[in-house]
């Protein structure tokens, strides 16, 4: 119930900005940001939350909060939306809140990646799991921990926001490989050793591999094809 | 005019993006003829323990994430018209045999983290694995000669 309060309004504020931005903001990133609010929403609250000891419910749950609403979320852009809606004294603001040393090191996509696999293997690798299982508020919390590091690990890979030191195509592919790594390590570290007190273990790591694999993989197409564009503007400007 | 300082970081390029469609083909053929088709492999062996299972994940992630690197890579290329197929086929078998070879020798051999088939004599299928793969290898190299030349 909370999630979805949460998530309208997030919508309304979208919205709301969107139409300060003007007619030059893509309609496709509000849909993208609705999308992925959608997602999170059916993550937090519908019966695969519900489901409480199936781990494959569960994983179905956990791929939607914390790998397709994150990256719908970051094809949204909400940074250079608030950088674009915002008037200019606090459009500035927000960019110096950028600058700052935390976020700078927070939004390296080194380091989101790392923190959002330890973040995994914390929750699977120890008792949390169990825990989290049981209890209501453990849930909501570590389900919005999972959701912000995809979506920053997400972001921060992708890195479609404006920030001051981007990182290179390589070193961003190879984070997210690395990533990934984390990722079909623990999915297969799960199937052959299933946590206590759950059922569906064996379905659910498959289904966490496989649809890792998928997401990994659109992210990894979405960032090359970042930089086979970019090398075109490169050789156009080179060439003028 | 900048054809001589163009053409050796074109073919740099084209041989960085075989050697890793080569990689992440090898992986991805054997992920689906081994794995999905002939189920000698799977997903997990009891057997393989820790070692395998970082293994597993590593490689995965790997070469998937070269395939995807190499296809852009390649689009790069041939958007600059400076696709050389002996270089780029060369490559691609290069990067091919020696995943394969890696795979025969250390993860079967060495680590003896998992084998090409169970139940059955190895010899014949472990010279087979590995003589296919330095095969291969040795085409890609043969090939890498020859597109040095032209």
């Amino acid at each position: 119930m909370t999630a979805a309060v949460w998530a309208v309004a997030a919508a309304a504020g979208w919205l709301y900005l969107a139409a300060a931005a003007g007619r030059s903001w893509p309609a496709g990133r509000t849909v993208s940001w609705l999308a992925g609010l959608g997602c999170a929403v059916a993550g937090l609250t519908g019966p695969l939350a519900a489901a409480h000891t199936d781990l494959h419910a569960h994983m179905a749950a956990h791929l939607l909060l914390g790998m397709v609403a994150p990256l719908l979320l970051a094809l949204a852009r909400p940074v250079t939306l608030l950088l674009r809606a915002l008037p200019v004294g606090s459009a500035r603001r927000v960019s110096r809140v950028l600058r700052t040393a935390p976020v700078r090191v927070l939004t390296d996509p080194l380091v989101a990646t790392a923190v959002n696999a330890a973040g995994l293997w914390l929750l699977y690798g120890t008792g949390l799991l169990g825990t989290m299982l049981r209890s209501a508020p453990v849930h909501l919390l570590v389900s919005v921990h999972v959701l912000l590091t995809g979506w920053l690990a997400t972001a921060a890979v992708l890195s479609l926001e404006p920030t001051p030191h981007r990182r290179g195509v390589g070193t961003r592919a190879a984070a997210l490989a690395a990533g990934m790594a984390a990722h079909d390590v623990l999915a297969k570290t799960l199937y052959a050793h299933p946590p206590a007190g759950v059922t569906g273990a064996e379905a659910g790591a498959q289904l966490m591999y496989d649809g890792g694999t998928v997401v990994h993989l659109a992210v990894a197409g979405l960032l090359w094809r970042q930089w086979y564009r970019s090398r075109a503007s490169v050789r156009a400007a080179a060439l003028a | 005019m900048s054809a001589p300082t163009d053409a050796p970081a074109g073919r740099r390029r084209v041989l960085l993006s075989g050697l890793l469609l080569g990689l992440g083909a090898a992986g991805a053929i054997d992920e689906i003829v081994f794995h999905q088709l002939l189920h000698w492999h799977h997903f997990y062996d009891r057997a393989s323990g820790a070692a395998g299972l970082v293994s597993d994940g590593l490689l995965h992630a790997g070469t998937w994430s070269a395939t995807v690197a190499g296809l852009a890579l390649l689009a790069d290329v041939r958007r600059r018209r400076g696709f050389a197929p002996a270089t780029w086929w060369g490559a691609v078998l290069l990067g091919a045999g020696a995943f394969q070879v890696w795979d025969g020798v250390v993860h079967h051999k060495v680590l003896r983290l998992h084998q090409v088939r169970y139940g059955v004599d190895l010899t014949g299928y472990d010279l087979l694995w590995t003589g296919a793969g330095v095969a291969v290898l040795l085409a890609g190299v043969l090939l890498l000669l020859r597109g040095r030349r032209t």
